[in-house]
């Protein structure tokens, strides 16, 4: 019954796309016609059918209708309420779904917010945002339909992930993916716009809200990501710099370009084409992220499916998309006004494009990084794999010319500038950040690479984007996220400095020395629980003052049978003490990592700062 | 006629990319040992960790019928996994262990062995790693079952031993006479 539902739903929603591509050519003509006639109720009743198809899913995971062959693969009765209901997008049939649900209702907002703005825009904006939406739901019923019913009907389903089983994890999909479908409205919204004539301040102003809305998502979504690998993963860091990662960092640091861009030409009328590039750019790199993740192409946990019929389905839209937006750009581009406007080098469109160019570089170093080994697997057939230290040695050194400009630069004035800003006030913060980085690198006794001038910089940032805050000039948006940036800087650097590891095997009344703690295994204890067995272990760690308990457990799930390892983090606000516990063969020794992390909740607030800057400016501009 | 040329030149990169990523996609992710054995040059010298003479492993894989070659190290959690397995193959009369250490630090390879015991007749090290890596090994542990007469590699393990593969292993060593 709910198959049936859903699919036909689905069904309904694809002529929909279909009648809204085929009218909007002839309502582009009729230049008197108001959109809101026939194409916004095609629209609403788009988006209708697709939320019953997916509140159709969500049901049949909560009910566990194992006649659905989704929920047979990705779920079981014992499993909680919450997991189940989370379950609908752990996978890549629902996952898709609800790509698509957020396409259809992103674009019934932007039609409702947008009737101030020219009909042909409007429409040639729905025209290209309804070929993505035709994609996806070709996509969705002939490769990966979430609605195939089996028969006979299994009494139980496989389960689902256990490492999928987090909260976390729960609500980093639907985040991440609320800001890859916001750069498809930028995307369809930049053609529309260049094909109409009308890349100017008044779509920089509209499209303004879009960026912000899909930047903040994003830098939701990579932090829960993060949170997610920190806390559920066990291995003990934040970024790991793993392809599925970069993936969803190269389309942030292209809408942070944008986003920059934008104001620039909301306020000075200048890099019409750059906005344009930078638009397609960042929804292609959104695209290709799905595509690089979904198709496994990349190995990795994130990858659903591995049919390579689904991967060249993607693939085929993913360029024909791409394609199709270079030769509009490239026949619409003398419609952008090229008003050169008088600028100086000291001024505030310097210092932004001083920031894109940096954005750009970072964007280029993942990319090669990400997408060079599997270029050079299918030439040459050699495997290499890219690790961290590829990134840290490219990204470093041009991190610290990088946060100087974001000192100076927001402090500049439109057009023009004295060079004498970089007055004796941020001479004495540049002092005072050089002594305490010499001070604190000396005390710590740790110099890799850069590390001084780094300090020095990440400081420098710091102290001025604290002192920003007494300035009335700029927007406190701006300062709040600026601030944030320069604190996760700070913390992950000193995180990265001061972090202590130690591992070793140990089993129940071992006690081990480390730096000036003594780890004590004191017990061990059995515990069931509802679709899982867990071995809770009892650790304690103590100094002179003070002593505190960590309980890692090593979970057994039966459904299906899989061991995770939890570890268990005590966080304070000056650092983190992380205990993961692995199994070892039988014969009663486990083995143990303990490891000491600096600052790292302040990595997380720093995030949760960087994006509550965007939700204000948000929330000023239309409040 | 500047214009063109750029979207020439955009469009072609983008349809390399495409055929590219296209061909990506029809490779399978998981890596395939070759197990051509005419590439592989047991010839190399290496010295042993209890001892501090040289050999090669052409002189190791002489004795007996057949030789496991297993590449290990103390860091390498997955060692300590299969490392039962290993014992539970000493047992077999004509099978000769041999392992390899691979980049690692001699105090902890020792105490790993004292610990957890030696299956092993022979080992040697190999600090740098690259003698691991001309025997085509793509990373700790790896496991070669040898045919000692012919010098071939029967079979290859990527990853620690389990008991499905050790059943297989006993399998082809029976099978092989």
């Amino acid at each position: 019954m709910l198959n049936q539902i859903g699919n036909y739903s689905l069904y309904i929603a694809l002529l929909s796309s279909i009648l809204i591509i085929i009218q909007s050519p002839i309502l582009l003509n009729r230049n008197n016609i108001n959109v809101s006639g026939r194409i916004f109720s095609l629209i609403s009743i788009q988006s209708l059918m697709i939320i019953i198809s997916f509140i159709a899913l969500i049901i049949a995971f909560i009910i566990s209708d194992f006649s659905n062959e989704t929920v047979y693969n990705n779920s079981h009765t014992s499993k909680p309420l919450f997991y189940k209901i989370s379950g609908t997008w752990g996978n890549h049939e629902g996952s898709l779904l609800l790509w698509l649900l957020v396409l259809s209702i992103f674009l019934l907002i932007f039609t409702i917010t947008s009737k101030s703005l020219s009909n042909k825009y409007r429409i040639l904006t729905l025209f290209f945002q309804e070929i993505i939406i035709l994609g996806f739901l070709l996509f969705i019923l002939f490769t990966s339909n979430p609605f195939m019913s089996l028969f006979p009907i299994p009494n139980e389903g496989t389960g689902l992930n256990p490492l999928l089983q987090d909260p976390a994890l729960a609500i980093h999909p639907p985040i991440l993916y609320l800001g890859y479908v916001g750069t498809s409205i930028i995307f369809s919204s930049s053609l529309a716009a260049l094909i109409s004539g009308s890349v100017n301040k008044t779509w920089a102003k509209h499209i303004k809200n879009w960026v912000l809305v899909s930047w903040i998502f994003l830098s939701i979504g990579i932090l829960l990501g993060s949170i997610w690998a920190y806390y559920e993963l066990g291995w003990g860091g934040f970024w790991f710099w793993d392809p599925v990662e970069n993936v969803s960092l190269m389309p942030w640091f292209c809408l942070t370009a944008l986003f920059h861009t934008i104001l620039i030409l909301e306020k000075r009328e200048m890099f019409h084409s750059w906005a344009v590039i930078l638009s397609i750019t960042t929804f292609s790199l959104s695209m290709s992220g799905t595509f690089l993740v979904r198709s496994g192409i990349l190995n990795s946990i994130h990858t659903f499916a591995n049919d390579p019929s689904r991967g060249v389905f993607i693939l085929c839209f993913l360029f024909i998309l791409i394609t199709l937006s270079i030769f509009i750009y490239f026949f619409h581009q003398n419609k952008i006004k090229n008003n050169i406007a008088r600028t100086y080098i000291v001024s505030k469109e310097t210092a932004i494009l001083v920031n894109n160019l940096f954005m750009m570089f970072f964007l280029s170093v993942v990319l090669i990084g990400t997408v060079y080994p599997i270029f050079l697997e299918v030439i040459n057939n050699d495997k290499i794999s890219v690790g961290p230290p590829f990134y840290h040695k490219l990204i470093v050194p041009f991190m610290i010319p990088f946060l100087i400009f974001m000192a100076i630069g927001p402090n500049f004035n439109w057009i023009k500038d004295k060079i004498d800003k970089i007055n004796l006030q941020q001479l004495l913060f540049f002092i005072l950040s050089i002594i305490v980085s010499f001070i604190f690198l000396k005390r710590v006794g740790i110099s890799y690479l850069f590390s001084l001038p780094l300090f020095i910089a990440s400081l420098f940032l710091f102290f001025i984007t604290i002192k920003d805050f007494s300035v009335k000039k700029t927007n406190l948006s701006q300062k709040i996220s600026h601030f944030g940036f320069s604190l996760f800087i700070l913390s992950v650097l000193v995180n990265g400095v001061l972090a202590k590891e130690y591992s070793s095997n140990m089993k129940v009344g071992d006690e081990r020395k480390f730096l000036n703690k003594t780890i004590k295994f004191e017990s061990l204890k059995i515990n069931e629980n509802k679709n899982y067995q867990s071995l809770e272990a009892n650790f304690k760690i103590s100094d002179k003052n003070n002593s505190i308990n960590l309980k890692p457990e090593i979970r057994v799930y039966d459904q299906p049978q899989t061991i995770t390892s939890e570890a268990d983090i005590e966080s304070t606000l000056y650092s983190d003490n992380f205990l993961v516990l692995n199994i070892l063969k039988n014969d009663g020794f486990y083995n143990v990592r303990y490891q000491i992390k600096p600052f790292m909740i302040w990595i997380w607030i720093s995030i949760i700062l960087i994006s509550f800057g965007g939700i204000l400016s948000i929330v000023k501009r239309n409040g | 006629m500047v214009k063109n040329i750029k979207l020439i030149a955009v469009v072609s990169l983008v349809i390399v990319s495409f055929f590219i990523l296209l061909k990506g996609l029809n490779k399978t992710n998981n890596y395939s040992p070759d197990l051509n054995s005419s590439k592989i040059d047991f010839n190399f010298k290496a010295k042993f960790l209890y001892s501090n003479e040289e050999t090669t492993l052409y002189e190791l894989i002489n004795d007996k019928d057949f030789s496991i070659i297993n590449i290990w190290a103390s860091w390498c959690l997955p060692c300590r996994d299969e490392h039962s397995f290993l014992l539970n193959l000493k047992s077999l009369d004509k099978l000769n262990i041999i392992g390899i250490n691979y980049k690692d630090n001699e105090i902890n390879a020792k105490k790993f062995i004292k610990e957890l015991g030696n299956p092993y007749s022979k080992i040697v090290v190999d600090p740098s790693g690259v003698n691991s890596i001309e025997l085509g090994a793509y990373g700790v542990p790896e496991t070669l079952l040898v045919h000692n007469k012919t010098k071939t590699i029967l079979k290859k393990y990527i990853g620690p031993l389990d008991d499905e593969k050790l059943a297989e292993l006993k399998m082809i060593i029976k099978n092989e006479n």
